[in-house]
């Protein structure tokens, strides 16, 4: 135990003290911060205001037509045509005949999917308006019911708890949170697993192996490495929420009330235009910031988050090791060994996304039972609220399958880990290692 | 108690060859003895059982009158593998304290420890350097440095001297008679015949995962002896003149002669018969085969390479 602990204090302090360490736990934060900053930037100043000639006007567009002074302008000028739109300083032609389905809009280049959906909601918004006056009603009575419409509805969605209590439920931060929290785990797998890959191999290539061996039992020096490396994780992870933290708190005093007033509004046109609204997690995570603390339960959140960080790398990071132990000088070799492993993490991935669509779908729930994308996935549903989506039974599967199978795979890297580590010359294919693990002795 | 290591019938099998079949032989306490054996020999796989690294098949292996236990007896054992290792990217002291920390060294006396050794060897200006800095022959001597710095009552060198330039090997040489006589046992693996011959007082000599040859340097020397003696004269001689009932000549050029003594006389008959011949003898020395040839000999009257074999362990 005492030999362990020796190991994992050098596998630490060598990694914590090393530059690279430093550089990406104080860039990280402020190139995700300089990310934020940026897409929201895009998302306000990007929008390009497309100037739209209208010709071939059957009547009742002119009046009812509306363009928006930041995205779409409509100019009725029927001296503009196809040819000479662009000289007289438009960006396209739109004709509207009378006879109905074949509009068209002629430009020059692609307007966008937002610009052209907001078109056609115009559009139909003109048409059924002027369906409306025909049967007798009047401008101003459509304007107030188009103005009391036009407030978008705010959808609050109450769960009903076990207990009786209702609780505001919040998708939106669910979303984020399970987002978030997946992609760090599915993030943090490939970083430190491929690290403690890394760190094996260069001991077998050092040929330092077997000198250590020689003081200490093999599977003494894996543990350590991968105990040794998930404390490095832990730093980084504990020094990015504070660096995030006083980011946030400094970027707050910054902020002008103005530049808030601006990132609202941006908020609310994307909310009016569907073809720009996958614009951002940024968005996202602005609006989740807003109900950010009544809306989880933090504790639960954190907890499970650390469970599933911590046990997730210790089930892949074995193996991770057990591959370093058997690739040679080529790093190509390490390449087709590590498929087996990187396959299911990115599998993992994929099923997350799906499921924070569809947080109870038997595939969510398989996938995040069993251990290979169980850490990924189910920190996808907890945010989703536990036990009113991930029942606690689930939780339990999960939690004892992940144990289960990270002893496992140290059991089996273990022993792969030990004939690898010393063999050199040629490379193992995932048969040898099994039939390894499993012979005696 | 004289043996420090008794190694009894040992057996490694591995899927394709018999690495270690059945080999047995002990050491005495501060000897410096000698693992010969050609490439692929088995010496390595040898040495990491004795070193723990790999568990026996078969067979026992008593360190001190007592079982060896690899947990308990880590810190009895220091080990120099043929292939150095020590880690490219890390502080020399720092790495040198943390080998020390793993057999079991505290912090503070792995630091005094090293900073004796590297004044011993004018390495104190290294400690702040990286691996990476350091030429093969200063890294294999912080290797060495590494491996006995824990006083080890058995001291394991694979190939200590490659890589290292004269100076440097007879420092090594110097510290690993001192340790020998200060009762440290030294087992030296190698191919280098005339280090052999220098350094050592009782070899083995293993091929093909069998041992071959046991004794000191002297007996087996004497075992394989083949009677030929070197004489110089004063003047010149005429082997064609020469009785050939007490030697044959085997090479003759001018004043020196080389004889096979014949079998059933004694190095008197010969000496006898220069005299009553009249020829005045500057010098008369046995010519003893060298290890080397010994080695040469016992490895080639066996195919040399190792075929590859199906075994069922």
């Amino acid at each position: 135990m005492n030999k362990i602990w020796i190991i994992i204090q050098r596998e630490y302090l060598t990694r914590v003290r090393n530059k690279t360490f430093l550089l990406s736990t104080f860039l990280l934060p402020v190139v995700m911060v300089l990310f934020l900053i940026g897409s929201t930037w895009f998302a306000i100043s990007s929008r390009e205001q497309h100037r739209i000639a209208v010709v071939n006007d059957p009547g009742y567009f002119k009046g009812n037509l509306q363009g928006d002074s930041s995205s779409v302008l409509f100019t009725f000028d029927p001296s503009v045509d196809s040819l000479n739109y662009g000289a007289k300083g438009f960006d396209g032609v739109l004709y509207l005949p009378s006879s109905g389905s074949d509009y068209a809009l002629i430009s020059t280049k692609q307007i966008g999917l937002g610009a052209k959906e907001y078109i056609e909601k115009q559009l139909n918004k003109a048409i059924g308006d002027n369906l409306l006056q025909q049967r007798g009603i009047n401008k101003s009575t459509l304007d107030s019911i188009s103005k009391a419409t036009d407030d978008a509805v705010v959808l609050t969605n109450k769960v009903r708890e076990k207990s009786g209590k209702a609780k505001e439920s919040n998708a939106g931060l669910a979303y984020g949170v399970g987002f978030g929290s997946g992609f760090l785990i599915y993030l943090t797998m490939f970083i430190f697993g491929s690290m403690v890959m890394r760190g094996v191999a260069e001991e077998k290539m050092n040929r330092i192996a077997e000198v250590i061996v020689s003081s200490c039992k093999p599977f003494e020096l894996m543990l350590g490495k991968i105990i040794g490396i998930a404390g490095v994780g832990l730093t980084q992870f504990l020094l990015w929420i504070a660096l995030i933290f006083l980011i946030g708190w400094g970027a707050q005093l910054l902020l002008s009330p103005d530049m808030v007033q601006q990132v609202q509004d941006a908020q609310q046109q994307q909310q009016n235009m569907p073809g720009g609204a996958n614009g951002s997690m940024a968005m996202k995570i602005m609006q989740a910031k807003t109900s950010i603390v009544e809306g989880a339960n933090w504790p639960l959140i954190i907890g499970c988050f650390l469970f599933y960080f911590l046990a997730g790398y210790l089930f892949y990071a074995s193996l991770f090791a057990a591959v370093g132990s058997v690739v040679n000088e080529d790093p190509q070799e390490a390449q087709s060994l590590m498929l087996p492993i990187t396959m299911p993490i990115i599998f993992g991935f994929i099923i997350l996304t799906s499921s924070l669509q569809n947080p109870n779908s038997p595939m969510a729930v398989w996938a995040s039972i069993i251990p290979f994308t169980s850490p990924i996935v189910m920190m996808g549903r907890i945010p989703f609220g536990v036990p009113d989506t991930v029942p606690y039974w689930q939780l339990a599967a999960s939690m004892l399958a992940l144990i289960a199978g990270f002893l496992f795979t140290t059991w089996f890297a273990g022993k792969v880990y030990r004939t690898g580590i010393l063999m050199y010359g040629k490379k193992a294919t995932w048969k040898e290692m099994v039939r390894w693990a499993f012979r005696k002795n | 108690m004289d043996n420090l290591l008794e190694v009894r019938n040992l057996k490694k099998y591995f899927a394709t060859q018999k690495a270690v079949d059945d080999i047995s032989f002990q050491i005495k306490k501060g000897a410096i003895f000698g693992l010969l054996g050609p490439n692929g020999a088995g010496k390595t796989t040898l040495l990491r059982m004795i070193t723990g690294i790999f568990y026996p098949d078969e067979g026992q292996i008593i360190l001190n009158g007592q079982p060896y236990d690899p947990v308990r007896h880590v810190g009895s054992i220091g080990y120099m593998p043929e292939e150095r290792g020590l880690y490219k990217k890390m502080k020399i002291g720092e790495q040198a304290v943390y080998l020390a920390r793993l057999k079991g060294l505290s912090h503070a006396e792995a630091i005094e420890r090293i900073k004796h050794w590297f004044v011993k060897f004018e390495m104190q200006s290294w400690w702040n350097k990286k691996v990476e800095d350091l030429s093969k022959g200063m890294s294999q001597k912080l290797q060495f440095v590494t491996t006995v710095l824990h006083e080890p009552e058995l001291i394991i060198l694979d190939e200590p001297f490659s890589g290292l330039d004269p100076v440097n090997a007879n420092l090594i040489k110097d510290e690993i008679f001192r340790l020998a006589k200060e009762g440290h046992t030294i087992i030296f693996s190698t191919h280098r015949m005339e280090q052999v011959e220098e350094i050592c007082n009782h070899i083995i000599l293993v091929n093909k995962g069998t041992k071959i040859l046991d004794g000191t340097v002297r007996g087996i020397k004497q075992d394989f002896k083949e009677d030929l003696f070197r004489i110089a004269f004063d003047d010149l001689v005429h082997p064609e003149h020469l009785a050939i009932h007490l030697f044959r000549v085997v090479e003759s050029s001018g004043q020196e002669l080389v004889i096979k003594k014949a079998e059933g006389f004694t190095t008197n008959d010969i000496l006898q018969y220069f005299i009553h011949k009249n020829l005045s003898i500057h010098s008369f020395n046995e010519i003893l085969p060298s290890l080397n040839d010994i080695f040469i000999r016992q490895v080639e009257s066996t195919p040399t390479a190792r075929q590859f074999q199906n075994v069922n362990a």
